[in-house]
């Protein structure tokens, strides 16, 4: 874990680290560092900061160190650190939080995994349900993975799994309504 | 229960056309009925709760509560290890409290009363009903066919939502693979992630975890791989040839490893060709490894059946000779009986 400047923590950053764990559900206090989350987490090698190290530097205060750490981002979600905190510390839901916060700061430290997520959000704003072939589209053209999956794309065509007729909900105004009234509300509840 | 409200899901018609094909061939098989929910909506997986708490609440919500309306009584059933674990979220948050309840209410714009239970297609595959009538239709047992059975993470974390079978060590869906005659290997990935979406967001650090999930299959003398999940299925099976060419650059051996859904394995030991449940649409060859372990159980078969016959033999070569000293002993007894008498 590299050296802090303590000093430049705000009353703010302090409080803002603890708001992103109350809204994970977790009581900071709780870890004691052990390290096991990291241990099981099938991503550590390719971040930044450990899924520890993350829980370390909010407990500190240390909300840049966070808020520009790529580890939530790289985070798929996948809960194992979760399941086997011994102290029942709900580490995926604090990247969540960390991840929505940073995007709440105008931050996002790897670009092509918030463009994803857009583009996943505007597809089931857009048909009610999330059509691949588009998303896979818009996402390679939006992130400048151009090529990324074209070969498999042709192999989809073949096994005539992409290309068929699109479904869509036709309560897809609906669906799009509920998103803004869902999105609003998060808003709101700031 | 054998009847259950179905939530596709979106990959249904896609890239999870083979999970759709082949739970139906099964399903109309055993009576098991699966009515799909009119106008149903995407769940919104981890880009509506990485993008909102409240719409990973919402999506999922709207779906439920038409389920609720027009298919009343019946429980829900998804597929796809996603769409499970997303519904039963937004359920278990519903559920939580009368507020919690309400506020759904208020964004989903419904009436909903968070009724119906939801479980993944494997849960309710397991329960005893299914199992029994599974067992009744097999035609062809899977024997010789060794399946490193993957749950991934969506089915069973977090497990106070999924409440579903050990976090660490499911044995599920190695019952169901036993009820057929496949032979489930002991292996250490049954519940680790296959990388989700992060494996189109970033490639670059998601690709060694289905690498590893393949060596650890590998190492543990699995044939193949079986999934219960469209994502984890499309991100082994499609991009085994893409780790395979790193692989023999780098001048390690491929992998051939084909991935199959549960419900797939299942149609065949029914007796259906491969085509029937979608595995001639595989991206990595499928068949090939079916006809060998068929060839190999019908081999193990003879062998069985050469062994029992030689064993009778055997048997009754021994109860021969048996028969033989007795009569010998009962001969010479009588001998020296009239011996004596004399
Ligand atoms: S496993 Fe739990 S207690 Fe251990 S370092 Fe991680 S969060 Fe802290
Ligand atoms: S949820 Fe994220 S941080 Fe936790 S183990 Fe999985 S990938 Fe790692």
């Amino acid at each position: 874990m590299r050296a802090l400047d303590l000093s430049g923590i705000s009353e703010a950053d302090i409080r803002a680290c603890k708001e992103i764990a109350t809204e994970a559900g977790v009581d900071l206090k709780d870890c004691y560092q052990c390290g096991k989350c990291t241990a099981g987490c099938p991503l550590a090698e390719g971040m930044d900061l450990m899924p520890r190290e993350v829980i370390r530097f909010l407990q500190l205060g240390a909300l840049d160190v966070v808020l520009d750490a790529k580890t939530p981002w790289i985070c798929a979600q996948c809960a194992v650190c979760s399941s086997r905190c011994p102290q029942n510390v709900d580490i995926c839901s604090t990247m969540r939080a960390v991840r929505i916060a940073a995007k709440r700061a105008g931050k996002r430290p790897v670009p092509e995994a918030d463009i994803f997520d857009d583009e996943f959000i505007a597809n089931v704003r857009a048909h009610g349900v999330s059509n691949e072939q588009y998303l896979a589209a818009m996402y390679n053209l939006k992130s400048g993975h151009f090529t990324q999956d074209m070969g498999n794309a042709t192999r989809m065509l073949k096994r005539r799994m992409v290309g068929v007729a699109i479904h869509n909900t036709k309560g897809r105004a609906e669906v799009a309504a509920l998103i803004d009234r869902a999105l609003g509300a998060d808003e709101g509840g700031e | 229960m054998m009847k259950y409200a179905n939530f596709p899901g979106c990959s249904a018609e896609t890239t999870g056309k083979s999970f759709t094909v082949s739970t139906k061939y099964v399903s109309e098989r055993i009576g098991f009925e699966l009515v799909d929910i009119p106008d149903w909506n995407c769940c919104g997986t981890s880009a509506a709760s990485l993008t909102s708490p409240e719409l990973a609440i919402a999506l999922p919500a709207r779906s439920l509560a038409i389920a609720e309306r027009e298919l009343p009584g019946l429980d829900v059933v998804a597929a796809c290890a996603g769409c499970f674990r997303s519904l039963k979220t937004s359920l278990a948050f519903a559920r939580e409290s009368d507020e919690n309840l309400e506020h759904v209410r208020e964004l989903i714009d419904m009436p909903y009363n968070a009724e119906a239970n939801v479980v993944s297609l494997l849960e309710a595959f397991v329960s005893d009903d299914v199992r029994s009538s599974i067992a009744e239709h097999v035609t062809r047992e899977l024997r010789c066919l060794k399946v490193a059975c993957y749950y991934g993470c969506a089915m069973v974390r977090p497990a106070e939502v999924c409440d579903f079978d050990d976090v660490e060590d499911p044995r599920s869906m190695d019952e169901l693979m036993e009820l057929i005659g496949a032979e489930p290997v002991d292996w250490a990935f049954k519940t680790e992630c296959c990388g989700a979406a992060q494996q189109m967001a970033i490639p670059k650090q998601a690709r060694p975890m289905i690498e590893r999930i393949f060596e650890n299959a590998a190492a543990n003398g699995a044939d193949c791989i079986v999934t219960s999940c469209p994502l984890c299925m499309l991100n082994l099976d499609m991009r085994e040839a893409e780790i395979n060419r790193a692989r023999i650059a780098e001048g390690k051996k491929p992998f051939d490893i084909p991935c199959y859904y549960f419900t797939e394995l299942i149609g065949l030991s029914f007796g259906a060709e491969p085509a029937e449940v979608g595995i001639d649409i595989h991206f990595h060859p499928a068949e090939m490894l079916l006809l060998r372990r068929e060839l190999d159980a019908l081999e193990a078969q003879e062998a069985d059946l050469a062994a029992q016959a030689e064993e009778r033999r055997k048997k009754a070569e021994i109860a021969a000779r048996i028969a033989q000293k007795k009569a010998e002993k009962a001969k010479k007894a009588a001998e020296s009986e009239k011996e004596a008498k004399r």
